[in-house]
Order: structure tokens, then sequence, then C-alpha cells
């Protein structure tokens, strides 16, 4: 493996910052999400000398600067790359980065850290970093020795987005990136313990196009892995060929068309009725870079119990991780699905079965009420994306909102939908926008998020009204942890034990204290005449719009349950 | 099930952190574990004695590991022709009359006593882990003062005989 500035030899007199900033350049950084302090003093300064190379990014909490990060990272394609200070700095990036760890995002991450003359005697905002974020980490450094930092900003770029992509951490401690270096630096890396398999094994591929063409009830599992692999083309055309119907996780939302005729929706815990039969009647499960999460699966002893499995995946780890595997193919996904792609389809036996399938979709849509004059969140997201023509990049939090915008938005492409799955972070829509603003400036950007998860990350309204970014701030306010409270009403007889949260601020005056027009909503008419119109200028906005806090989400498949129990298909 | 898997590694600090991190992360117990430099600058070996409950989470296991960026190749060698060896040091506590009597139950495992004091002897002793085990429970009823292992330590035989079933957690199979 070859850095990208491989071999570039060096002499000049620099400071340890100064190599990182070029580190930076070489590797094509643009955008960078930080905040200052102690121990990051001397690479602030190499940032102030190296003015115009970069676009600095300061959120108001580092927690705001690496969920930006992470939006960014998912729709930009790139690594994300954030910059905080020791102790404190550092630690309010650790939810960011775990974030980023349960959903392959590619991020680097420089902390500062205290001198390594000091380092292990609790000096001043110290805090061993590597210690808290190696097991929430691909990978991380310490930089020790002053000639290995530009090696290893080179080799956490390369981990960060090969094979299945991850957060690394370099934390550098103050002398070194102040002490002035004059001699040769190395650039070159070489991993032999890190050589992630892309190719996948033609006998693997050739088991699973059997598999295939006996396969009476095929289905098509679409993960996260199809995006970062940017195999969404390949999919479309395996999936076309052999007629699969598909369903997605929550992460896979855009790697296959969610308006197409072939599409299922979202499979898992409020997944569709039509996708959710069709994993458990399967007989052939096609997982393509999914990772077999739990809310997806529900009970793995009734997860697709008749089914031959074939899954598909970068990381060898994630098979048979969860679900006994018949056929591991651990590739890239675009990779596997070109292999696939070349061989002849024919004599396909699974006429019936979408037949069946078809009819479920027709019988089993997703439902709702629609009350005379207040808003239901789900007739919301279908107005978001009707007034968005499904064009729009979407964020979220975690919660009902979020799973109701999975549910109604259709997403048509991948690196659209930005969203916490794994971790489920509240606070994440909101900066996470900020990101996938800036790297996709064209775009509308509507950060979808509950009135409990904006108050946590609320400050980067700052960073809205500094930038002048259009990001849409569409908070569905129930006044209440939406999904806490479903779950008390369903599971702990109806005990709302603090989840009902009906002092807020006036969120339309504080959008206006920073100086980003505010809305409230509290009808459809109110609804139908504003959001059009917000959604599609070119300001920022926070649109404070009230639903209806009774509403749950359906289906749903309680704790414990497998996918074909699900309660709430029918109205 | 018992199982000795080996992992060579990138002899970086932090390593072993990892190393064990990641085990405790995925609730893999670890009987023991022993660590080394090896043959090659800059590479070490870790020897670990694992109980798993069945080959799935074996598999699980060495397919963690193999992740990690420093760890360099892992190999379950449970099965295959290997020596395993591990040392023990115990003090027993003894007078100079029953000195002799220990001397005597130690000669056959080849173990030497390697300090005497008024009260106590100290006994190393060198096997595999069972063997360790068995004088250990020969010496507890003189009573043991103090008892350290070091851990297993192992590698495959130079010569590996043909086995008709060759247990693999490749996924070539």
């Amino acid at each position: 493996m070859k850095a990208q500035a491989s071999a570039e030899q060096q002499t000049a007199t620099k400071t340890g910052a100064d190599l990182l900033v070029e580190a930076l350049i070489g590797q094509g950084v643009e955008t960078l999400f930080g905040y200052p302090g102690g121990a990051v003093l001397p690479i602030y300064d190499a940032l102030y000398r190296a003015e115009g190379s970069f676009d600095h990014i300061l959120p108001r909490h580092e927690q705001g600067a690496i969920h930006a990060a992470e939006g960014y990272a998912r729709v930009s394609g790139k690594a994300g790359v954030v910059i905080g200070t020791s102790g404190p700095g550092a630690t309010n990036l650790v939810t960011g980065i775990a974030d980023a760890m349960m959903d392959s995002i590619p991020l680097v991450v420089f902390t500062g850290q205290v001198a390594k003359g000091v380092i292990g005697t609790d000096a001043f905002q110290e805090s061993d970093i590597m210690g808290i974020t190696t097991p929430i980490t691909k990978h991380n450094y310490q930089v020790q020795d002053i000639e290995d930092l530009p090696r290893i900003v080179n080799e956490a770029f390369h981990i960060a987005t090969t094979g299945r992509p991850g957060p690394v951490v370099v934390d550098i401690p103050k002398d070194i990136s102040s002490t002035v270096y004059e001699k040769q630096v190395n650039h070159e890396f070489h991993l032999p313990g890190y050589q992630p398999n892309l190719k996948p094994n033609p006998l693997q591929i050739s088991k699973l196009h059997d598999a295939l063409i006996v396969a009476k009830k095929p289905v098509v599992l679409a993960g996260a892995g199809v995006i970062h692999a940017e195999a969404s083309e390949q999919l479309k055309t395996f999936v076309q060929n052999y007629q699969l119907p598909v369903t997605t996780t929550l992460l896979g939302l855009g790697s296959y068309p969610g308006s197409c005729d072939l599409s299922l929706g979202m499979a898992g815990m409020h997944g569709t009725y039509s996708a959710n039969m069709a994993l458990y009647e399967c007989d052939l499960l096609i997982n393509i870079g999914s990772r077999f999460d739990d809310r997806l699966t529900g009970n793995l002893k009734h997860f697709a119990p008749n089914a031959t499995v074939a899954h598909v995946d970068i990381d060898p780890a994630e098979i048979g991780k969860n679900i006994p595997t018949q056929i591991p193919i651990v590739s890239d996904a675009k990779a596997a699905l070109e292999a696939l792609n070349t061989k002849p389809v024919k004599g396909l036996q699974h006429k019936g079965w979408m037949e069946a399938i078809s009819q479920n979709k027709v019988d089993y849509p997703l439902w709702h009420d629609l009350p005379e004059e207040a808003i239901v969140p789900q007739w919301l997201m279908q107005k978001v994306y009707q007034y968005t023509d499904g064009e729009a990049v979407v964020t979220t939090d975690v919660g009902q909102h979020q799973m109701w915008a999975a549910q109604y938005y259709h997403f048509d492409r991948p690196n659209r939908w930005v969203t916490s799955g794994g971790l489920g972070t509240m606070g994440y829509g909101f900066p996470a926008a900020i990101g996938a603003q800036l790297a996709d400036m064209d775009s509308t950007c509507v950060a979808v998020v509950g009135d409990g998860g904006f108050q946590m990350t609320l400050q980067e309204l700052s960073v809205l009204q500094e930038r002048k970014l259009p990001v849409k701030v569409l908070i569905v306010n129930n006044q209440a942890l939406g999904m806490v409270r479903q779950w008390q009403e369903k599971f702990y007889s109806e005990r709302y034990s603090e989840s009902i949260i009906d002092v807020q601020p006036d969120f339309v005056k504080l959008a206006e204290s920073y100086q980003v027009p505010g809305y409230k909503i509290e009808t459809q008419e109110e609804l139908l005449q504003v959001l059009p119109k917000v959604l599609a200028d070119d300001q920022p906005a926070v649109i404070d719009c009230r639903v209806l806090q009774k509403e749950n989400v359906y289906p749903m498949i309680a704790p414990g349950k497998g996918l074909h129990e699900m309660i709430g298909v029918k109205r | 099930m018992k199982r000795i898997v080996t992992a060579t590694v990138h002899n970086r600090s932090g390593v072993l952190n990892r190393v064990t991190g990641l085990l405790a992360k995925r609730q893999f117990n670890i009987e023991s574990i022993s660590v080394g430099r090896t043959e090659t600058d800059g590479v070490s070996k870790m020897t670990f004695v694992v109980d798993v409950e069945d080959d799935r989470k074996l598999e699980q296991l060495t397919k963690q590991l193999n992740k990690q960026i420093d760890v360099l190749k892992v190999s379950d060698i449970t099965d295959k022709a290997i020596v395993a060896r591990e040392l023990a040091m115990v003090k027993v506590i003894s007078n100079p009359q029953i000195r002799s009597e220990i001397q005597g139950i130690i000669e056959p495992f080849r173990a030497s006593i390697i300090d005497v004091s008024k009260e106590s002897v100290t006994v190393q002793v060198t096997g595999k882990s069972d063997k360790v085990d068995a004088l250990i429970d020969l010496l507890r009823p003189y009573g043991i003062k103090e008892l350290a292992r070091t851990g297993l330590t192992a590698f495959t035989r130079g010569h590996q005989p043909q086995v008709a079933e060759f247990k693999s957690y490749s996924l070539l199979k």
C-alpha cells in the first residue's frame, strides 16, 4: 500500500503542526471541523499560517464538530476531519467517534494531548484518549516521534477510508506539534496487518448464482455497504436482471431507489409488512453490506428460518456473527455485484413469490390517521417528500421522527440520508445537516429533528448564522421523547416517566436570536402555506412543527419478537 | 471448550490493551495470556488460552483479532501438533524435615527447587498446563504460600503429521 504522497521526501524548517497541515493538504482535505484549545494552539497557529488552505468550521461544541464531520463524510464520501483539544475537547468527541464506529463513517480525528513529558501525571486537561477511544475506533495513534507524524496522518486516512470505513483518532502531544523539525520525514507506510479483501471468491459467487437459479423465494437485503462501495448502479442491474424484491436496512436507504416497484421499503423493527414478511418467508436471503443488526432481525430464532443465507461483506467478522451463513462472500459490494452481473440469467423460478409480495404491498401499506386540523408526523413527512421532490438530503436524530422519515421519504439516490443508526444518538441530526450541507451546497438539506434531540445540539445555530448555511431545521415537536413515550405506553402501562417535556424554549424566538428565520406551524393549513415556501428558499430556517403527541410508529415489532410478529400492521 | 490461539502482533505501545480490551468487550473469557518478543524485531507473539462456547464464537474471536491493525496473524493451533509450555513457581511451606519429601514429589515432574528459606521452598516447574496442575495438587497439602504461573506459550511443531480432517476457519472452505 502506498500513500498518496508516496515517498515524498522533504527538508525544511517546520513545526510538527506544519507537517500536519502539509499532510492534510496532501490528502486533499478541504474542510475541517474543529475547536481550538490549549493543547492544539500550535496546530491552530499553523492553520493560521496556512490561511486559505482549508475551510475551517467552528461549531459551538465539539460534539457539533464531529457530527458535522459525519454528515460531511456521509454525503461527500470523503473522510470527515475533526480537530479537538486535549482533555474535555477530546472527551466531547467521544459520542461522535462511537457513532461513526457503529455506522462505519470514515473520520480522521485529531486530538491535542499534553506534552509527552507530562503524560501520565494527571496534567491540566489531560485525558487518556487512547485508552478511551481504543474500543470505539477502527484504529488510533498517539504520535511519539515527530518524524512519524506525516506517515501516521497518511495511514490514518488510508485506514479510515478503505475496507470497512471507520473513525481513526490521532493524538498529538503538544510538544510534537510545536517542535521545530529540520530533518527528512517519510510519508510512506506499509501496513502488513491491514489488507482488506476487496475481490470476491469466484467459487462463492458461483454458489450464489446457483442458489439464485433454483430459489423460489429470493430476497435482497441492501445495507450501507452498498452505499460505501458506490455500488447502487450494480445493485440496480442485478436486481433488474433477476427481478428480485429488495428491502433495505435503515442505513441502506437510498442504496436502491425507494420508489421503484421492486423496492419493499425498509425492514426491521418499524419496517414495512411486505419487507419483514419477505425476510421471514424467503428461501434465499442475499444480504449485501448489512450487518444483521438486532433492530433489523428481531428475535434471531425467527429470522429467515427457511432461508439459505448469502452474505456479502467487506468485513469478514460480520459474516456469521449473528446469522449462520451458507454462502459467505468477503468482498467489496461493487466487486461482488459486478461478478454476479457477468453470470447468465436463466430459468428463474420465483414468479409466484413476486406476485405474493406485490399483493402484500397493496394489502398492507403503511397507514396513519389524518385528523381534521392537527398535524400527524407521517403526513408531515409525506409533505416534506413532496415539496422537496424526493431530492433533499435528510438528516435525523434518533427516535420516532427518524422512523417516520425513513418510512415516508423514499430515497431514490444514495448519500441523501444521514442518520444515526447503530448508536442512536440524540442531537445528531442538526450538526450532521451542517456538514451535509457543506458537502453539497446545491441541495436542500433538511434536518428532521425531535424537540428533545434538537435541544441537545441547538447551539450550532450559530454556525448557520455565521455561514449563512441554508439548512432547514424541521422540529417534529410532540413535546415528548416520543419513542420513549411510545415504549412506556406499550410496555410500561402508560407510566410516562420523565418522557413528557412540555417546558420548551420558544423555538421561533430562539432561532431569531441567531438571526435565523423561525416559523411555528400548528395546523395543516399553516403547513401547506409555510412549508413549501420555506423549503424552497435559500435561507436557513427553524420550523417548529407541532404534531400530535399520541401518535405512535407502526408497524412495530415488540422486543423479543420475530419479524412475522408485527403489531399495528392495519389501522 | 478450551482453545489455544496465538497471535503475532506489532510490538507497539497499547497493543496488549487493544487485544485484551477487544476480548473483554466481546465477552470472551481469557484463561491465560502470555506475551513476548519473537525472532523478528518489532514483532511479539501472544498466546491465549480461551474458553469459548462453540465454533461460531471461536470464529468470531479469531476474526475480531484479525481486524486489529496491529495484529499480523491469528492461528488457532489447538488441533495441530504443537509444543506448549508454561512455567510455574510455587512457594511451599516446609521445614527442613519435609524438604526432602518435597524433593521426592517433584522429582518425577523434573521440577527444581530454586529458593530455600527456613520456612519454605520455592519449586519451579515447566510443562504443559495439566502437568503443572498435577504438581500443584500434590504440593497443596503442604501449604502453598504463593503461586505464580506465566500462562501457556505455544507454537506448532516443525513437522505437522497428515491429518484426515484439518480444521480451518477460512471462508474458502
